[in-house]
């Protein structure tokens, strides 16, 4: 056994390239399998004729994508955009302050990243049933509010644009933070001493070294929840009643429901287009951008 | 006003929790001076530079620190008018060089015209030709490159003192003596004060035109670096700057404006009279390795002190031979021999021979701590 091994590590070193390999083999082989393959599988569903009883049929149609482009879908798409940006920016604006105050927190900084990645600890799932409990009309709020006078009717909070979004925000939030606190935690202190030897106040110092230090940072935090707020089903589908459809609820609903497989597949590639499209214009706009901003 | 020190420390002590890393410091620096605060690390000297700048408050009632006859105990670093290269350069790795350089100019809202000319002046003042590298990332610069930028940003706004920490610990030796060259030509031609915070004995003999030389939060000696060199007050201040051979003893009676010691071996040395010195005490002495001799048994000239002993080593160091020498009472001692050319060849001494270590009597420092 010795011998082989050693024979084995042998080969590998003589040959960097196997090495490489041999690393990102088991990785890339469980992408082909497990995402490639189904990727191109839905990819030739949506180009193919619907099936009557769900499936498809043999053929090649552009029929699925054609149907896409309709105002009640165009509708869909933009409200997707919408909400998946708003919620990146309430993200942003929620999320740098606390990843900040997390990085220059000293020996309270385990703790609290902590509490950042605590919600993991149970499922999504159960955490948006439990937002329901909260804001529905007999929910923990609303009973408050009414207990202490603030209002007399129960306010309507759940099955609204604001509870969806509450829901995504709080979902994504950890996403955001994350990745800036990463970025903050390795500027070096000494940057923004120099700084303020050079004259620069404490808003100028943030302006001009710490935020655009934690810009790589900031951008991961925004790829990270805006991609997946745009194919997000779940929160809309539970705290917004069904009545904000967003694309993701879209594509469920035609595989679940409306057994229309090549219309939902051909959702699916549009919505990807765009994000493929949507991320490659923001890295353009990010590298083109003056120094001092990357 | 322009003779009035342009920094001031008047019994500043600074405290960490329980520990005191200044401890009621003081001493004056004068307009231009290059001035070295020498020491191990935690001595507190890089404490007494953040005081300087402002990143550190002295305690409550814990002395006053001047900038400019002003008492600047609790204003921020911009609010003073002080320039500062970081140890770790502390660049900024987003900007350019001319940006990094013009970044103190951005911040007082300078015409942009002045700026550009400033910041290409201040780029060939450290001898960075402005036209290779302003346009360049401190990630694509040589340690020493960034060093010249860090330099740059800072003396380009005219500060009356420049704080430099520890500069040139990163950087290799043949560019550390390259800039420590230039930086003692700069601080003569621009008149700017420099306080320079270093480890480096020998750093801070080559540059400075006094050191402060602390330890455990005080200062331990202030003086031209031939006054530290030729007098050290204590054994600290002996044993950091340069090495020293220390001696033991009581002392015995005087004659002829000397004092007789007799030694823990028995042995008599005589060393220079002080008023502050009287019989009977007990005194601590230290001679430098180069200012000592090693002499046959027998044929030590007169008038000098020797100590009998056996070679123990003898080391061949190029420009100096070491020979260290075991005294009788267990003790060893340095001599540091010149390289003479003639002298080493054969190498004058082998291990085992019987010699004896002299020195003449105004040749040893009476140490203040026994």
């Amino acid at each position: 056994m010795p011998l082989l091994r050693e024979r084995v590590l042998g080969w590998l070193h003589r040959r960097p390239e196997a090495q490489a390999w041999s690393l990102l083999g088991p990785g890339i082989g469980f992408l082909v399998v497990f995402f490639l393959i189904p990727l191109l599988i839905m990819f030739a569903y949506s180009v193919m004729p619907r099936g009557e009883y769900g499936g498809v049929e043999r053929g090649f149609t552009l029929e699925a994508y054609q149907r896409f482009f309709v105002p009640i879908y165009l509708t869909i798409l933009i409200r997707t955009f919408v909400v998946a940006i708003i919620c990146t920016v309430i993200c942003l604006a929620l999320g740098y302050p606390v990843a900040y105050a997390v990085a220059r927190s000293g020996r309270w900084k385990n703790l609290l990243l902590f509490l950042v990645v605590l919600p993991f600890w149970t499922s999504f799932l159960v955490r948006t049933f439990a937002m329901i409990f909260l804001m529905r009309d007999t929910g923990l709020i609303n009973t408050w509010l009414l207990k202490l006078g603030f209002i007399r009717e129960p306010l309507t909070i759940l099955y609204t644009p604001f509870s969806v979004m509450a829901g995504l925000v709080y979902g994504f939030l950890p996403f955001m933070i994350l990745p800036i606190y990463a970025s903050l935690e390795k500027l070096d202190n000494s940057l923004l001493e120099a700084a303020e030897v050079l004259g620069a106040r404490p808003a100028a110092r943030f302006r001009q070294v710490t935020l655009p230090l934690s810009l790589p940072g900031v951008v991961a935090g925004c790829l990270l929840v805006f991609i997946p707020a745009l194919g997000s089903f779940l929160t809309s589908d539970l705290l917004g009643g069904a009545k904000q459809l967003m694309i993701g609820n879209l594509v469920q609903n035609q595989f679940a429901s409306a057994r229309n497989w090549p219309f939902g597949s051909a959702a699916s590639f549009i919505l990807m287009a765009l994000v493929l499209a949507a991320v490659l214009v923001y890295l353009r706009i990010r590298d083109d951008a003056p120094e001092g901003a990357r | 006003m322009s003779d009035a020190p342009v920094v001031q420390f008047a019994r500043v002590s600074k405290t960490f929790g329980d520990f005191k890393a200044v401890n009621g410091v003081s001493f004056d620096i004068q307009r231009g001076e290059f001035f070295s605060i020498l020491g191990p690390s935690g001595c507190g000297k890089t404490t007494t530079l953040r005081l300087l700048a402002g990143f550190e408050e002295p305690d409550e009632d814990g002395g006053e620190v001047r900038l400019l006859g002003e008492v600047v105990n609790t204003r921020r670093p911009y609010e003073r008018q002080i320039g500062m290269v970081f140890q770790s350069y502390a660049l900024f790795p987003h900007l350019t060089v001319a940006r990094n350089v013009s970044f103190g100019l951005e911040q007082r809202k300078t015409p942009r015209p002045d700026i550009a000319e400033r910041v290409h002046r201040a780029l060939e003042m450290v001898r960075l030709a402005p036209d290779t590298f302003s346009r360049r990332l401190p990630a694509q610069l040589s340690g020493g490159q960034r060093q010249r930028v860090a330099l740059a940003r800072a003396l380009v706004l005219n500060p009356a003192i420049l704080l430099l920490d520890e500069p040139l610990g990163a950087v290799d030796l043949k560019v550390r003596k390259e800039m420590q060259l230039e930086l003692k030509a700069l601080n003569k031609t621009l008149g700017t004060t420099f306080v320079y915070v270093t480890h480096d004995q020998e750093e801070a003999l080559t540059m400075s035109d006094r050191i402060a030389v602390m330890d455990n939060g005080l200062v331990a000696q202030l003086g031209t670096p031939a006054e530290i060199y030729e007098n050290p007050r204590t054994a600290f201040v002996a044993s950091f700057i340069g090495e020293s051979n220390f001696f033991a003893g009581r002392a015995a009676g005087r004659s002829a404006g000397q004092l007789e010691l007799t030694l823990s071996g028995g042995e008599t040395v005589r060393v220079p009279d002080s008023p502050a010195l009287h019989p009977g005490q007990q005194v601590r002495i230290a001679v430098r390795p180069e200012w000592m001799d090693v002499c046959r048994p027998g044929e030590v000239p007169p008038g000098e002190n020797a100590l009998p002993g056996e070679i123990r080593e003898v080391i061949y160091l190029g420009e100096t031979l070491h020979v260290m020498v075991a005294l009788r009472d267990g003790n060893e001692v340095t001599v540091a021999l010149r390289n003479e050319g003639q002298l080493i060849k054969p190498l004058p001494w082998k291990r085992g021979d019987s010699a004896a270590v002299a020195w003449l009597p105004e040749d040893c420092q009476v140490l203040e701590d026994a």
